[in-house]
């Protein structure tokens, strides 16, 4: 390895400098996962043992009794199955609705262009609670007999796809028209000059360039849509219709004298978002800075 | 959020060079609306009215409603038991609730934090991770994967780190035995450092992300020139790199200030807001999920939450898209 640092020498700074900006990046690193690998560690010792030895020892043996025990005895599939109702739709939706008004404003010069764009994306930054008081007595207004388990939509997927919908919309919207401004205006006008309808525009020429902004929100999307907390919180009230990451904290009061079976149930949980993050990490990062680096 | 972690259009402060000829130069209309037939225009309309009536609905006229309920009292139950009390929710608010000041000051104390400790030390990562260096994918990842999993159990698995038996922390320094405990969740002048520290862990990593992308964008001729010049590297980035990253900053600043007052999910887990770490988005939800229901006092605190937030939002908006119309 020195040889090929040597024959690069004029390109690579000092070498001492390098190797301790990665043992400091190596440390920083470590000291970073530990609260995970210290769950991780926790999760795979029997309760007995642990509460023999105490949690800082050497653990006689490694098991993943308390994932199995947390994913039967919780019923977590049951629980990865309420979010994905939820999820699923959700991200569909939004990407459709978002895309449509991105359309919308980036495509054609109306005067309410600006407006619009502020309104969906000031929206989204507003902290959830200042809407929650009113939203959860509409929800409780509206009555969805048949339609929903609750006849309600309090208390049902629907509500929880619905406010997810017009919340991220607002997101969604101001980084695809963006991206759909940057699309050369010649391609849509040509189209349009053969007769082309607006919807062929749109479904046929403009969203088929937008593939990679899409993916990049659709991954985005999914793990915070999953990451929900607040939402389902407050407008879900059965135990069983809630999504995982709400429904992990009524588990935790039920098996809150089993801590390492609760580090068991918080890693599952987190288990999907992870395999999305390393699936589409490219994807998920460019989301987050969407534009910072041209997509 | 998010936790729905404070998503903001970063877009808007780098206009792609792409986007500068379809901007609109004039107010020169395009071809395009000349074309249009009446059923276009009745399809465009649906494009845009069905998410925007949505959208308005649930957030907006939320948001307005809540303005408006937080000159009520109402216990929720009938209509007709809504009665208009003026400002009397905001004056007992303002001078007779033991919880609303605290709150007020653990969101500002939360802003602050976010914004000394991990905010820097996000950039100060990645300016290292800018340098070209092997492994630059692994160490990225360990620093934003608590970015990626859920808020909700980032506060289950800080609370195996903190809990007073069998937490890492005490059982390292030997504070696990009784009458030795250190209570790091239940003693209110400890909990709130405790969260926060489970909050910058998180933030530092989101921060590392934005300035990464911002870097990438910074003229590499610059710092060459820089070079050439003899400046070494702090004073490089003092004064040639820092500077370019402005947009990034304001973005940086948005973001952490929205973070600061959407602030929920770590603290409800914890302990739900009580002694010591409460938060303003905590007394609203309390106010709904609690066992009294006092929605217009809890409008009340919203609306507080809402000024607040407008505040930081519309100058934000107004300068990213005036910005915009430029480019």
């Amino acid at each position: 390895m020195s040889t090929v640092v040597g024959a690069h020498k004029q390109r690579t700074p000092i070498r001492p400098a390098r190797v301790l900006l990665h043992t400091f990046l190596v440390l920083t690193a470590l000291a970073w996962l530990a609260p995970l690998l210290w769950a991780l560690l926790a999760a795979m010792r029997p309760y007995g043992e642990t509460s023999e030895k105490g949690y800082v020892s050497w653990p006689d043996k490694l098991t993943f009794d308390n994932f199995t025990n947390a994913f039967t005895q919780s019923d977590m599939l049951h629980y990865f199955g309420t979010t994905l109702i939820v999820a699923v739709p959700a991200v569909l939706l939004t990407l459709v609705l978002s895309s449509m008004v991105a359309f919308y404003v980036s495509r054609f010069d109306f005067r309410v262009n600006l407006a619009l764009l502020l309104v969906f994306t000031a929206g989204n930054l507003l902290p959830q609670q200042v809407i929650i008081t009113p939203l959860y007595r509409l929800y409780l207004l509206i009555d969805l007999p048949g339609i929903t388990m609750s006849g309600k939509l309090y208390d049902s997927a629907l509500g929880l796809v619905l406010i997810h919908v017009a919340f991220q919309s607002g997101f969604c919207a101001f980084v695809l028209s963006n991206y759909m401004r940057s699309l050369p205006h010649e391609l849509t006008e040509a189209a349009l000059v053969d007769g082309a309808s607006v919807w062929r525009l749109y479904w046929q020429i403009v969203l088929p360039l937008c593939k990679p902004a899409m993916a990049a929100l659709a991954t985005l999307l999914s793990i915070w849509i999953y990451n929900d907390f607040f939402w389902a919180i407050v407008l879900i009230s059965t135990g069983e219709n809630m999504p995982i990451t709400s429904a992990l904290n009524n588990l935790s009061g039920q098996y809150f004298t089993d801590p390492n079976l609760v580090a068991a149930g918080a890693l599952l949980t987190a288990i999907p978002t992870l395999i999305v993050y390393f699936v589409l990490q490219r994807q998920f990062v460019s989301g987050l800075t969407l534009g910072a680096n041209k997509g | 959020m998010t936790a729905t972690p404070a998503k903001v259009p970063e877009t808007a402060d780098e206009p792609t060079p792409g986007s500068a000829p379809t901007a609109k130069p004039a107010k020169v209309p395009h071809g395009h609306q000349r074309l249009l037939t009446r059923r276009d225009r009745l399809t465009l309309g649906l494009m845009a009215g069905v998410p925007t009536i949505l959208h308005v609905a649930l957030v907006w006229l939320t948001a307005l409603a809540s303005i408006a309920l937080a000159f009520t009292t109402w216990d929720g139950i009938g209509f007709d038991s809504i009665r208009w009390v003026g400002l009397q929710n905001f004056r007992e608010l303002f001078t007779n609730n033991p919880q609303f000041w605290p709150a007020v000051e653990h969101n500002v104390i939360w802003f602050v934090v976010l914004i000394v400790l991990p905010t820097p030390f996000g950039l100060f990562l990645a300016v290292q991770l800018d340098k070209k260096i092997r492994f630059s994918r692994v160490y990225q990842t360990a620093f934003f994967l608590p970015v990626v999993v859920s808020m909700a159990v980032i506060g289950f698995v800080w609370q195996l780190v903190y809990n007073p038996d069998t937490g890492l922390i005490n059982s390292l320094i030997g504070a696990n035995k009784p009458g030795h405990y250190i209570d790091w969740i239940g003693d209110p002048d400890l909990n709130l450092w405790a969260i926060l520290v489970a909050a910058s862990w998180r933030h530092a990593g989101y921060m590392m992300i934005l300035y990464l992308a911002g870097l990438k964008s910074v003229d590499p001729a610059l710092r060459e020139a820089s070079a050439l010049d003899g400046a070494n590297e702090w004073q490089t980035f003092k004064n040639v790199v820092f500077p370019t990253l402005r947009p990034t900053n304001t973005v940086v600043l948005v973001v952490t200030i929205i973070e600061a007052l959407r602030a929920f999910d770590l603290v409800f887990v914890f302990n739900k807001g009580a002694q010591g770490t409460e938060l303003l988005s905590i007394l609203v939800t309390n106010n709904i999920i609690g066992e009294s229901s006092r929605i217009g006092y809890g409008s009340a605190i919203a609306v507080v939450l809402l000024v607040i937030s407008l505040a930081v939002i519309i100058p934000y908006l107004i300068a990213t898209f005036r910005k915009e119309r430029r480019a």
